[in-house]
């Protein structure tokens, strides 16, 4: 059964991924990204790692596609149509990842991981002690440099977006 | 993990993910999709992360730290973008990366 479901995401995010990169109406590639990111979002709860699946249903679902959707809305015609590169240059793309992609598998076929079966799911308490905690092996200091990423570009991004004004 | 599926079976879903975000990357002319694109490698990697994590070593929490690490950096790093794409449309009418020459006015 869960099998089925996973195959059933796994061709979900592969499919959207290969129309949101190829499609050629802006606003319907960000859609299919939302699918993509959802279909992930989806594996995470699969694999019993509930407060992930909700960050990142939140966050990109919720905050990243809002913003790309404002940005299309903002700078595009929403009619209008993506140029496409020359017939050349994609396939001349497509072969240089494909050789790359074939690398990877290999590599990765070729590994042996030493795989623990487990149930394990993680509760959101011991996440927020081990980002907390300031004593071996905390990310206290990652977490506070984060934080002030955050704000920095927050900050930033209103800066940039109003532009200089005239004096 | 999940009932019988392997690690190498979401390891091949998170590289072909990776590569599709990749040929994007590459072959895309407008810099919204371009960061379209990013969004998908970063969230390949997070994928991966997860994915480690929780096949290889589920008494521990580092793959789910990073997760959460980098989705906050891409949080941050799409705002600062496309507060620069809206600021470079104002001043070039285009979001077109063969367009977009000069970095100052």
């Amino acid at each position: 059964m869960e099998k089925i479901f996973f195959y059933f995401f796994a061709l979900i995010i592969i499919v959207f991924a290969i129309a949101s990169v190829t499609s050629k109406k802006i606003l319907r590639a960000v859609i299919y990204l939302l699918m993509t990111l959802l279909g992930i979002a989806a594996l995470y709860f699969m694999m019993d790692y509930n407060f992930l699946g909700a960050v990142q249903m939140a966050v990109y679902g919720g905050g990243i596609i809002i913003l790309f959707i404002f940005a299309v809305l903002l700078v595009h015609h929403i009619e209008g149509e993506l140029d496409e590169p020359k017939f050349p240059r994609k396939i001349l793309i497509a072969l240089i990842n494909f050789v790359g992609l074939t690398i990877t598998l290999t590599t990765i076929y070729y590994h042996k991981f030493e795989v623990i079966p487990n149930k394990d799911s993680i509760e959101v308490d011991s996440l927020g002690k081990g980002f907390l905690n300031y004593g071996e092996g905390g990310y206290i200091l990652p977490f506070e440099v984060i934080s002030i990423l955050l704000l920095a570009a927050m900050i930033g991004s209103i800066i940039i977006a109003k532009g200089r004004k005239k004096i | 993990m999940i009932e019988g599926i392997s690690i190498y079976e979401i390891l091949t879903l998170s590289s072909i993910l990776f590569f599709v975000g990749l040929y994007g990357f590459l072959t895309r002319k407008n810099l919204i999709t371009m960061l379209m694109s990013i969004e998908l490698i970063l969230n390949s990697s997070v994928l991966n992360f997860v994915v480690i994590n929780k096949y290889l070593y589920p008494n521990m929490l580092e793959g789910v730290f990073f997760a959460i690490f980098i989705i906050a950096v891409a949080a941050a790093e799409t705002a600062l973008a496309i507060s620069i794409i809206i600021n470079l449309y104002r001043l070039h009418t285009s979001v077109d990366i063969s367009e977009t020459e000069t970095m100052k006015y």
